[in-house]
């Protein structure tokens, strides 16, 4: 598998230039390097309760985006319809208070859904209507949706004692069930089953393959194969948006239990990055969520034990996304992020 | 009296917010008019601005600009490398860049300042009254009382519109644009036009980021930027790929940006955070009003 | 004054040329003959710069040189016009002389300077005038005046007469005469036999890359010509009849029927098509006689389901197999395998479709069974579809369409770059399909190819369907395409 060996190439890339980076901003590498393992994989308890916990939304982004970048549909605002399924999901979680923990659970993770889809419907309805290219509007409502949240929590969400800027605890019946002696919460499970069940649709079913076809070929696709280019474009991206907002609404009642500023060290960016690094595949969305998850929980490790602020990780995630689009096409037929971005569909023109 | 003094120093702030958007937004106009966009716009800025405020610390604040366009030119070297040397996707390449100098400028600010940063004083440019034309009511100071860089804004729109306009390197840099394959069938050297287009973009995005420090805040913070690149992006479209057109769109995000401090100044409650999106929605109505009714250059994106 | 001597290229796997030589004297129009596929494009790019020669010479009067570009042959006063336009729609006329020709950009001087240039040449062109919104006449007319633009003294033109009408082909003929009075030589690129009778002094026929035959176009016939061009082989035989799997229905049938449709441009700015009436039986082949952008396009989609009239009626009996213009864009994704195209065109009427799910395994045989059953030179279905060649891409695409045994078939210049072979096959396959009981409704830009294949010919112009008179000649019919709303 050639993209297995680009992926490899990409995130050793990353890291070397972390390093050289590093050692040329007078830092430790070694031990910042060796701190960042030692955070994501150092331990069982590191590795359940740190990686694996910080890769579910970014599993779940990075399926998301999956869905939309084949298509074609650049959905660039997955970190803002986190941000709108988090809100949602507080706001169900405080008001869920009588219901057993299945309902309460399931009002909670579905009002987040409806809620990132509703957050990426006004980009989509822009380019439907007004062909507003969706990667600027997207975008653009990353920072209203941040902005949102900084008003609902010292607004409307915040805590009884209206002092720190974040809301209350959302009640014990809408927090997903832990696994036993870690801090790892049922949304791994979803996301692993999330993974299978996209799996199936991308290679069995004949909405996965038109998807596919218009994201490669768009013009093909409507001419030849009769398909709605817009309507599959736009049900990508609400159906990213829809996830997007999950991953909030799991981050809320599995993780923080309440509402907060910076909530998100920029998943929705690191998703790109996931996405793209597996090729668009369910598969290997999974091992690249796992990858980006040790990166995250190692950068909280190398802040707070070898003085190297947690945003350089950043760098990496740059560099595997560049290394992820120079990946050389493969063979016939078969997907790779370059072939399919080449052909998304580009803003409209008038006529001459 | 009191309502001109109100308005002109209303207009005053719109001006000095709009500033760096204008360079940014005039900037990439002409790379989006050779056919690239570049959405490293926000990362580069970030750069411009930490290395504005190096320079500026270090030699003053005119070495700062300097450091800044250095800086800006740099970075958009590296994206033109990959997206349009290795033809790789624009829009996410410029994604990742904007990533990559994010947790650059943030290391190396923590590196150089400390964790906090806090209290870091730059030294800034003051602004510059044209003499007779900054004694014009309300409009005078708003336009002829403000720093170099903005005056540097003014000055960049006629050169632009000059060079696409009335020079055949700008002709060359259109029909790349427009017919990327059909302008290196008529001899253009459509690589390199593209390439050097995105740098001088660059250059344009290090001087925003140096105006936004040494000209607006003071001061230098992590992602300051705060998306004031990709509202450069939008205000391309939004001004029709046309330098006046742009300078217009950047004036009417700095007037809605400044109509917080109007608010407050008038003693208007209202949260700050609505005054925080209104901006990005207001882009957001604008560019569904021109959609439509533009047309993008014909190979804008395209490898 | 020009000579190419021992030309030899290779592309790949295939050898384009092989040894040819060619000789352009002053003053003279020379006709290059040859099929398609036959090199005489390569040949003149080598003329032109845009192709480099493994083995042998260009000399211009006389002298050896090596002509690298574009520009550098335009600097030595040769000028190409080609199939394809290469001027810039969004820019100006005088814009895209100055990009081409390199003159400075100042407004007003251009202006004059363009409108100077094209009307010494007897080519008035709007120097204001956006590229692309000229007609395709005029577009023409912008290629020419551009090759000119430097003084040039060899004009080089590659099937210049295939989009036009026969009267503006004779116009253009008559200019390429004008030039060489005045001192210049050019050279016709051409496919058409009586066009070389016509227009040319000298004629050069190409085949498989190599000259079979060269000389003065007097005492040479059509059938002299023919001979040369495809060589004394008896003609392809037409392919097989298909299994007729068409239940024969009664041939008075109405397949199409169109009454006072409008259909707007594809664009969506403007009508394209206005009181659209027509009739099409089953079994019936009708040929679409127009000029590119009167509306042919528009009312073909629009009975191919592809784009929506904005009134009138229109009933078209289903299924629609439809072979559109460009095979590489609209009519297959290249990167795709063929089985996935195959699956891509059929959809959800595919057999292999059982309730949104598709079973891979059958749609891979039944493609493979297409491959055999339609002669597609393919190792497989698992290949791409841009490993096939041009002919064997068409003819992929009209085996899928055929499989849905459609009612009716719409094909947008289904044989446009193929050979001979491929073409006979493909007319065979329609005519077998209109046999069987399909109507065929195909537009040609080859006005002959659709005198040689249609039962009826209908023309359209501005908009407006008209139906050609039996017996109406190809000038008839020239005519017609071309005729405006005053002349009703």
């Amino acid at each position: 598998m050639s993209d297995l060996r680009w992926a490899l190439a990409a995130v050793a890339l990353g890291l070397g230039m972390l390093a050289v980076g590093l050692e040329a901003a007078g830092y430790d590498a070694g031990a910042a390097l060796g701190a960042l393992w030692s955070g994501a994989f150092g331990s069982w308890d590191a590795f359940t309760s740190t990686t694996l916990v910080r890769s579910v939304p970014l599993i779940l982004i990075g399926l998301g985006l999956a869905i939309a970048f084949r298509a074609g549909a650049l959905n660039i605002g997955a970190e803002g319809q986190f941000y709108a399924g988090a809100i949602a999901a507080t706001w169900i979680g405080l008001r869920v208070v009588d219901q057993p923990a299945p309902v309460a659970i399931a009002a909670l993770l579905s009002g987040a859904a409806l809620a990132g889809a509703a957050w990426v419907a006004i980009p989509a309805w822009l380019k439907l209507r007004f062909g507003v290219i969706e990667v600027i509007s997207t975008l653009l409502l990353n920072f209203v949706a941040v902005a949102l949240v900084s008003l609902m929590v010292q607004g409307p969400l915040q805590e009884r004692g209206r002092i720190y800027p974040q809301s209350d605890p959302i009640t014990e019946a809408a927090r997903l069930p832990l696994l036993p002696g870690s801090r790892l919460h049922a949304g791994f499970v979803l996301a692993l089953v999330g993974a299978l069940i996209l799996w199936a649709v991308f290679s069995k079913t004949l909405w996965g393959f038109r998807l596919r076809a218009v994201g490669v070929g768009p013009r093909a696709a409507e001419i030849s194969g009769r398909i709605d280019s817009q309507r599959i474009g736009a049900m990508a991206l609400l159906l990213s948006g829809a996830i997007a907002g999950l991953a909030g609404g799991m981050e809320v009642s599995g993780v923080s239990y309440a509402l907060f500023q910076n909530l998100s060290p920029g998943y929705g960016f690191t998703g790109i990055a996931v996405a793209l690094l597996a090729g668009l595949h369910p598969g290997g969305v999974l091992v690249a969520g796992i990858l980006f998850g040790a990166l995250e929980a190692g950068a909280g490790a190398m802040q707070r034990d070898a003085g190297v602020p947690a945003v350089a990780v950043y760098v990496v995630q740059a560099v595997v996304i560049i290394v992820a689009l120079l990946a050389t096409v493969p063979r016939d037929g078969q997907l790779s992020p370059r072939a399919i971005l080449k052909r998304r569909a580009l803003p409209p023109k008038a006529a001459d | 009296m009191d309502a001109f003094l109100l308005i002109g120093g209303f207009l005053a702030a719109a001006v000095r917010v709009a500033t760096p958007l204008m360079l940014a937004a005039t900037g990439e106009t002409v790379t989006e008019r050779s056919g690239v966009i570049n959405l490293g716009l926000e990362g580069t800025m970030l750069a411009g601005a930490l290395a504005a405020t190096i320079g500026a610390t270090a030699w003053g604040p005119w070495s700062g600009v300097l450091c800044a366009i250095l800086a800006g030119m740099l970075l958009a070297a590296v994206f033109a490398l990959i997206a349009v040397g290795a033809r790789a996707d624009q829009i996410i390449t410029g994604t990742a860049i904007t990533l990559g100098a994010i947790g650059l400028t943030g290391t190396v600010y923590r590196q150089l300042y400390g964790a906090e940063g806090a209290g870091l004083t730059v030294p800034t440019f003051a602004p510059l009254a044209i003499p007779g034309l900054s004694q014009i009511p309300v409009l005078g100071p708003a336009l002829f009382d403000q720093p170099a860089p903005t005056y540097l804004a003014f000055a960049s729109l006629p050169l632009v519109w000059w060079v696409l306009f009335r020079t055949r390197l700008g002709l060359a840099l259109r029909a790349t644009g427009e017919a990327a394959s059909l302008a290196r069938a008529a001899g253009v050297r459509t690589n390199l036009i593209r390439a050097g287009s995105t740098i001088v973009g660059g250059g344009f995005a290090g001087l925003a980021g140096a105006s936004l420090v040494l000209a607006q805040v003071g001061t230098f913070a992590e992602r300051m930027t705060a998306g004031r690149g990709y509202v450069a992006v939008a205000i391309v479209v939004m001004g029709r790929w046309h330098p006046t057109g742009v300078a217009l769109g950047a004036l009417l995000f700095g007037v809605a940006t400044a109509l917080q401090y109007l608010f407050q100044t008038l003693g208007l409650q209202a949260p700050y955070q609505l005054f925080l999106m209104l901006p990005y929605l207001l882009t957001l109505l604008a560019l569904a009003g021109v959609a439509g009714r533009v047309r993008a250059p014909g190979d804008l994106g395209r490898s | 004054m020009l000579e190419l001597a021992g030309i030899h290229k290779r592309f790949g796997s295939v050898q384009a040329l092989c040894g040819a030589d060619f000789t352009l004297a002053q003053g003279e129009v020379h006709a290059l003959l040859g099929e398609n596929g036959a090199g005489k494009s390569t040949l003149m790019h080598v003329a032109y710069g845009l192709v480099r020669p493994d083995r042998g010479e260009v000399r211009l009067d006389g002298t050896a040189r090596r002509i690298s570009s574009p520009r550098e042959a335009r600097h030595l006063g040769i000028g190409m016009v080609h199939q394809h336009f290469t001027s810039v729609p969004a820019l100006t006329v005088a814009e895209n002389v100055a990009l081409f020709a390199g003159w400075p950009v100042a407004p007003a001087q251009l202006r004059q300077r363009t409108r100077e240039l094209s009307e010494r040449l007897g080519l008035p062109l709007d120097p204001d005038q956006r590229a692309g919104r000229l007609s395709v006449a005029l577009k023409q007319r912008l290629e020419i005046v551009k090759a000119l633009a430097g003084d040039a003294r060899v004009l080089l033109l590659d099937e210049p007469t295939a989009v036009l009408a026969p009267a503006e082909a004779e116009e253009l003929l008559r200019m390429i005469r004008s030039f060489t009075t005045t001192g210049g030589s050019a050279v016709l690129i051409t496919h058409k036999l009586d066009e070389a009778l016509r227009a040319a002094d000298r004629v050069t026929v190409l085949r498989h890359g190599a000259v079979t035959h060269t000389g003065s176009a007097l005492g040479e016939t059509a059938t002299s010509l023919a001979e040369a061009m495809v060589g004394t082989e008896p003609g392809v035989p037409l392919v097989a009849q298909t299994r007729s799997r068409w239940p024969a229905p009664p041939l008075t049938r109405e397949s199409i029927r169109l009454d006072a449709l409008e259909v707007p441009r594809e664009s969506g700015y403007g009508i394209a098509l206005r009181h659209g009436a027509l009739v099409v039986r089953a079994g019936e082949i009708v040929g679409v006689a127009a000029v590119e952008g009167n509306g042919q396009r528009e009312l073909l989609r629009a009975v191919a389901g592809r784009i929506v009239p904005l009134r009138g009626k229109l009933q078209v009996v289903q299924p629609v197999g439809f072979i559109p213009e460009d095979r590489a864009t609209e009519g297959l994704i290249p990167s795709l395998s063929l089985t996935e195209n195959v699956v891509l065109g059929l959809g959800g009427d595919g057999p292999w479709v059982r309730r949104g799910r598709i079973v891979w395994r059958e749609a891979r045989s039944r493609t493979a069974e297409l491959i055999r059953e339609f002669d597609i030179a393919a190792p497989g279905p698992a290949v791409s579809a841009a490993s096939l060649s041009g002919g064997n891409q068409q003819k992929l695409i009209i085996a899928r369409e055929l499989s849905r045994v459609p009612a009716v078939i719409v094909a947008e210049n289904p044989t446009r770059g193929l050979d001979v072979a491929a073409t006979a096959a493909i007319h065979g396959r329609l005519r077998s399909a209109a046999a069987a009981g399909a109507a065929v409704l195909f537009h040609s830009t080859d006005l002959d190819e659709v005198l040689l294949l249609a039962d009826r010919v209908i023309v359209v112009s501005r908009g407006i369907i008209s139906e050609a008179p039996l017996g109406a000649s190809r000038t008839d019919i020239g005519a017609m395409m071309l005729s405006t709303e005053k002349d009703r």
